[in-house]
């Protein structure tokens, strides 16, 4: 028995781990500095679950994929030309800040109006994908809201695995403490699924899939709906870089046997 | 005068975790610093009573508890009944909880229904003017933002190793029963048990005093211009089995599988540290071949001692990062360092 889903996923860009980020106060609170400027990604957990979800539709005839970002339109619209390539998905897109210190809320809010909103949402066959938690904000909290505003009971935080079983039920390995899984079963749709890193592989670039894409992309980037996300709930007294340098001992020129000796010594102290 | 709620959940063996004592410490720290504060304490678990009365003596004003078999797993939509039903009888106004999977999947949902703020992975309180302040990191680790926030409820979910573990005297706790009415939509997820890896490929151990730090350069090519991946697994198991270390890894040393190239059979994600894995805490840490920000900086931060073995003098990561940069051949160094460990 196969099973067509409708899988939504949330994911928006954050900045490329390799920039060094310096935070800054803005306006309406801490940002980035040169926050524009900086080369994004996509958040590497939502494009882990962007990744499962084309998987599972792949193998699960009649489903779609929809990508759901929440960020500003231009710097989605790079995003979108780094990520076409890789699968097949609709966009929707909301005009707002992708920033880290926006509060969960706000964006859980901002995004499941915009998944009520998709036109011919079978919510009996919906997925919500996500990444367990963002490069950003890092808070793990914006997907459960988000499934508690769509009604859905049904979540999972840090799945590496999600197996369809004959029945239509699936099996969902989530990470929990010291490297074990917990493992679940859940009669089916609906359901939300906060993904660690899963067990794909980055597919490769297709330049059909992103040609296909684009034809989408586009209208969806340009009827992007603006996300008045409120900034007041937090109160940052401030928002720094660690301090902390440390003065580094290099030890070179040495044996080994007398650099294993300190650090024997060292692990014993 | 706030209401402040500890909440805490069994473990499989229904004792309370050790996180939850050091969470505890944490609510009774705010305690203290916001005059006139009550603490209440709110437990989840399949029979709570015995980690009510491991927790007799924290001065709690009164204990709530949900219990019965539906709860006695980690479960999202029966544990958000749970908490929503404690948050409601204690009407606290600050709750705080250890960052358990098992809380950190379900919080959210009940700071949703509890209409409450919240924020996840505190690693600091402090008290300015009176105003309680969190602090937490933000862009995975790289910048600490110290805040605070008028709304209340406030959830504040707290990452273990932070706080000192609460010690005081068991006793006998009166647990005032909490009813949580479980429906059957709630119980189309079950919970079928726990995947544990055996013994022997156990890498992960978030109580190692040791964290060894595994980067890709260990399945490189050598200075004979070969790969010894199977002796790099020889010495790194060896390691871990001498120093009872926990294992972490560089994104790049576990990426390598899906990549095509030489892989540490025991590596998983689950293993990998820094921007896209974890930020474990351990008193001292020990990273080998590696290169890059996400081991030396994003993964260790929480780590208090560090020390790095590297052939590059130079590593710009491991300078001003570690505290001692030995620069060798982590295979020549590690081989004797096992030597030496297995001599006891």
């Amino acid at each position: 028995m196969t099973t067509a889903f409708h899988i939504v996923v949330c994911g928006s860009l954050v900045p490329d781990p390799l920039q060094t980020l310096e935070p800054i106060q803005g306006p309406t609170g801490p940002a980035l500095k040169n926050e524009m400027m900086l080369p994004s990604v996509l958040d590497p957990w939502a494009g882990h679950s962007l990744f499962e979800a084309s998987h599972l539709a792949k193998q699960n005839p009649g489903s779609k994929v929809t990508l759901i970002s929440l960020g500003p339109k231009a710097k989605l619209q790079q995003l979108m030309m780094i990520i076409a390539q890789k699968v097949p998905f609709e966009l929707v897109c909301l005009d707002g800040s992708a920033s880290g210190f926006m509060d969960s809320r706000e964006v859980a809010a901002a995004l499941a109006g915009a998944i009520e909103k998709i036109p011919g949402l079978d919510k009996t066959k919906l997925l919500v994908f996500g990444g367990c938690s963002s490069a950003s904000r890092d808070a793990g909290t914006t997907m459960q809201m988000i499934a508690e505003q769509l009604g859905i009971s049904d979540v999972f935080l840090g799945a590496d695995e999600l197996k369809i079983q004959p029945d239509g039920s699936f099996r969902i390995l989530e990470r929990i403490e010291g490297g074990q899984y917990l493992v679940s079963t859940c009669a089916g749709a609906p359901a939300m699924i906060g993904w660690a890193t899963g067990n794909l592989p980055e597919p490769p670039n297709n330049p059909q899939v992103g040609m296909t894409n684009m034809r989408t992309i586009m209208p969806a980037l340009q009827k992007a709906t603006p996300a008045a996300l409120k900034t007041d709930a937090i109160r940052f007294a401030s928002v720094e870089l660690p301090k902390q340098q440390r003065q580094t001992r290099i030890v070179k020129d040495t044996p080994v046997e007398e650099i294993a000796k300190e650090i024997v010594t060292w692990i014993k102290g | 005068m706030e209401k402040i709620l500890f909440l805490a959940h069994t473990d499989a063996n229904g004792h309370l975790p050790k996180i939850a004592f050091e969470t505890l410490s944490a609510a009774l720290e705010i305690q203290k610093g916001l005059a006139g504060s009550t603490l209440t304490v709110g437990l989840v678990g399949e029979n709570v009573q015995p980690a009510a009365d491991s927790i007799a003596a924290c001065g709690a004003s009164k204990i709530l508890g949900v219990s019965g078999a539906d709860f006695g797993t980690s479960r999202y939509a029966t544990d958000v009944k749970a908490l929503e039903a404690i948050g409601v009888a204690s009407g606290a106004t600050i709750i705080i909880a250890p960052a358990t999977s098992r809380f950190s999947k379900a919080l959210p949902g009940s700071a949703f229904r509890l209409k409450a703020t919240i924020d996840t992975h505190v690693s600091g309180i402090q008290f300015t003017d009176g105003v309680l302040q969190v602090q937490r990191w933000y862009y995975r680790q790289r910048m600490l933002a110290t805040l605070t926030r008028a709304a209340r409820p406030w959830i504040l979910a707290v990452d273990s190793g932070v706080f000192p573990i609460w010690q005081g005297a068991k006793g006998a706790a009166k647990v005032e029963a909490i009813a949580a009415a479980v429906t059957d939509k709630e119980k189309r997820t079950k919970v079928t048990g726990v995947e544990a890896p055996s013994a022997d490929a156990q890498t992960i151990r978030p109580e190692a005093a040791v964290l060894l730090v595994a980067g890709a350069g260990w399945t490189k090519k050598q200075t004979d211009g070969q790969i010894h991946a199977k002796e790099a697994e020889k010495h790194i198991l060896d390691f871990l089995k001498y120093a009872k270390a926990s294992l972490g890894s560089s994104k790049s040393l576990v990426d390598q599988g899906s990549e095509g190239e030489a892989v540490l059979s025991f590596m998983s994600h689950l293993n990998q540290v820094g921007q896209t894995g974890s930020t474990p805490r351990h008193p001292k840490g020990l990273s080998t071949c590696c290169h890059g920000e996400e081991p030396h900086v994003v993964g260790w931060r929480f780590i208090n001692e560090r020390r790095a073995i590297n052939t590059d003098a130079n590593c710009g990561w491991a300078q001003g990062k570690a505290d001692v940069l030995y620069v060798a051949d982590a295979f020549a160094v590690m081989a004797k360092v096992n030597e030496l460990l297995a001599k006891g």
